[in-house]
């Protein structure tokens, strides 16, 4: 099981990551997060079940959640190589766009030198790789303090708080 | 110059504490090969064919003569006793070892230098324009805009992870000297019909195995959105770019696959909603960034040198040099000098640790402790007074930095190649170094005059051979090292891409080549026009008619 990180500690995770599923009968009962393809065909119904997030691949546009951000408590965006730098861009557009206010999570291929830069695009839950550790992990929330750029996480680029 | 802030020296040192960390973690087996490699090349270093490379930032060319005197001491303490100034107006040294990267980030540091995106899939080293602040034909000094450019990239934390690497070239020149139309963002500065400022901005130019010239998507960028702009080109970029074929991974294969206009739309529709946000730069912010970039304490000169004038009429040799190497500066008394380091016998770009700190001497003693590199590898004193550059040229020519050649045909651009690096499909310095012992007369090369020749050592193009008047480019064929000669490429505001001239040629047939092509030109060329304007003439068939008809 992959360990959470959440407000800079380890935690449990109340949430079972669904990565494939076809029916909704098969949904297992607890708090689930379902692909979004799941999520669009089944929405109502699930809506209704309650206690259930979506999550995003590289490929999905985040936009198809533009009705949902109020209603969803967890968002998580799947790195299935953490050189794949889509879903940066997938938060901030969640975050920023959608302003999504819920729990951002990163899922997959998830370690602790990218923490920081996850941080400041919006993620501020952090599914670390199973075989890694965790509490070792934390420590790369504060490889920086804070850089020039605007981002979701700081609006206030550098140069408008010096 | 700009110099650093607490806040600026914190983000660097902690950028060198980052890393030393995970080098160790590398080195304990923590980290596996696959998970460090992208932390390392985002600071720098290959892993080559003897040994790392490390590539260091020089941004936007500007270099101190302090900065100068620590690349010397790093690469005689850590390295061979040399570095290579490369195409991206950065310095690289072949020979660091991996456990000691740390230490050399931590002396750059102490100097407000750093190699943080020099290479990896992320934003690089913002180039400008060499002659930046001292050029006639400015419309504004790009630097302030440059290192702007250069904070907000510096560990942009959405653009990490692109699908491969983006390269920004901003000018404030009206006669291009970036190679702006072959960046994936070049930005042009201009003024709209009321007087405001703003950038034309050209995207999915670039070189490598699909060389493209940069497209417009839009005429007029207000100056102060420029970071929200160029925000949006990257989300889309990012969300868009190909990552199935890292061959079909830069913006100019989806800005080609969209087409520019569906491309620019997607640009304008982010733009949109992050325009006048907090990412805007405020007027303030450009003002702080200008007052690094100020006028020197030049002297007051009434006119032009005499004396220099007379030193030009007295000897051919000085006069030659001050034809090709020395530039019309933006007040009267003064001259931007261009250093070459391109010596027949030496690899064009490379600067022994001697030769840095002499540089340094002399940018002390001459220009105000400044130098800059240029993407054609050369260095530039920018502010030298008129009077000093008898005695300059005097210093230079012990040095082996005075040969007269500051874009002939001897000047050539040239990746490390074969030698060195380990894409490489062929060797190029040799082949550099037997063009120009055939082309020695320098006579002869005046008399050809502008001609640009850039060679590569395979696809990747780092020696600019797509844009060169004449490109060389080497190829692999059954494990044997050929090249392939093209004709009519140029950068600058006419920037176009050379065309191949046909089959392939091996080492020793190249000088006869270049021979071949340069007789056509010599022979058929009307009143002052310049190779690439014959070339533009004629087409490439009568160069291709003579160079195979003499092989085959």
């Amino acid at each position: 099981m992959p360990q959470l990180i959440k407000n800079r500690a380890v935690v449990d995770d109340r949430w079972t990551l669904v990565r494939e599923t076809a029916d909704f009968a098969d949904l297992p009962a607890g708090p689930q997060i379902v692909p979004l393809a799941f999520w669009l065909a089944h929405r109502d119904a699930l809506i209704r079940r309650g206690e259930v997030g979506v999550w995003l691949a590289p490929t999905d546009d985040p936009k198809a959640l533009v009705a949902d951000v109020g209603a969803l408590p967890v968002i998580a965006v799947d790195f299935p190589q953490f050189t794949d730098g889509r879903g940066y861009s997938i938060a901030r557009i969640l975050r920023d766009h959608l302003q999504f206010k819920g729990e951002l999570r990163a899922i997959g291929d998830v370690l602790r030198d990218q923490l920081f830069a996850l941080a400041e695009c919006g993620f501020d839950a952090f599914a670390i790789r199973a075989d890694r550790d965790a509490e070792a992990a934390l420590a790369g929330l504060d490889d920086f303090a804070t850089i020039y750029a605007s981002t979701s996480r700081t609006p206030q680029p550098w140069f408008r708080r010096r | 110059m700009y110099r650093y802030d607490d806040f600026d020296q914190t983000l660097v040192n902690r950028r060198v504490a980052q890393f030393r960390d995970q080098t160790q973690r590398f080195l304990r087996g923590e980290l596996t090969e696959d998970e460090f490699r992208p932390l390392r090349l985002e600071n720098g270093l290959y892993i080559q064919k003897h040994a790392p490379m490390l590539r260091v930032a020089i941004p936007y060319g500007l270099v101190s003569a302090k900065q100068l005197r620590m690349l010397a001491h790093i690469s005689r303490d850590y390295d061979r006793g040399y570095g290579h100034f490369t195409t991206r107006q950065n310095i690289q040294f072949n020979w660091p070892r991996l456990e000691d990267v740390p230490e050399i980030l931590a002396l750059l540091a102490s100097v407000e230098m750093h190699a943080i995106q020099t290479s990896g899939n992320c934003v690089r080293n913002t180039t400008t324009d060499p002659y930046a602040g001292v050029a006639r034909d400015e419309l504004i000094d790009p630097r302030p805009w440059a290192e702007l450019v250069r904070q907000w990239s510096t560990i942009h934390p959405e653009f990490a992870f692109l699908p491969r690497k983006f390269k920004i070239a901003v000018t404030g020149a009206t006669h291009d000297r970036t190679a702006l139309l072959v960046h994936d963002i070049g930005a042009q500065a201009v003024r709209n019909d009321v007087g405001d400022l703003g950038f034309r901005v050209f995207v999915g130019g670039g070189q490598g195995r699909t060389p493209m010239i940069g497209h417009e998507i839009r005429e007029f960028l207000p100056a102060a959105e420029i970071l929200n702009y160029f925000d949006a080109i990257l989300r889309v970029y990012n969300l868009h770019g190909r990552r199935d074929n890292k061959y079909k991974a830069r913006i100019k294969i989806i800005v080609k696959e969209m087409t520019p206009a569906v491309f620019a739309q997607q640009v304008e529709a982010e733009w949109d909603k992050v325009k006048g946000g907090p990412g805007t730069v405020p007027d303030a912010e450009i003002s702080r960034l200008s007052k690094f970039f100020t006028d020197p304490p030049y002297r007051e000169y009434a006119r032009d040198s005499i004396a220099y004038r007379a030193a030009i009429a007295d000897s051919r040799p000085f006069s030659r040099w001050a034809e090709r190497n020395v530039k019309p500066h933006k007040r009267k008394g003064y001259a931007i000098v261009t250093l070459s380091l391109k010596k027949t016998g030496t690899p064009p770009g490379d600067a022994t640790a001697e030769q840095l700190e002499a540089i340094a001497d002399l940018a002390d003693q001459y220009s105000f402790g400044e130098v800059r590199v240029t993407h054609e590898q050369n260095l530039v004193l920018a502010d030298v007074v008129q009077n000093d550059l008898h005695t300059l040229w005097v210093r230079l020519k012990e040095l082996g930095f005075a040969t007269p050649h500051i874009g002939l045909l001897t000047d050539i651009v040239c990746c490390p190649g074969g030698d060195f690096c380990s894409l490489a499909n062929a060797k190029s310095i040799p082949i550099a170094e037997a063009i120009q012992r055939r082309f020695d007369d320098l006579d002869y090369l005046y008399d050809l005059g502008d001609l640009e020749l850039n060679m590569s050592g395979c696809m990747n193009a780092c020696g600019h051979h797509h844009v060169g008047n004449i490109g060389i480019l080497g190829v692999d064929k059954n494990g044997e090292e050929w090249y392939q000669i093209s004709i009519g490429g140029a950068q600058g505001n006419e920037a176009s891409l050379g065309k191949v001239i046909g089959p392939s040629f091996a080492a020793h047939e190249v000088p006869d080549v270049i021979v071949r092509l340069i007789d056509v030109y010599v022979e058929t060329r009307r009143d002052d026009e310049r190779f690439i304007e014959t070339v533009r003439r004629l087409g490439i068939a009568p160069f291709k008619e003579r160079v195979y008809a003499a092989t085959h």
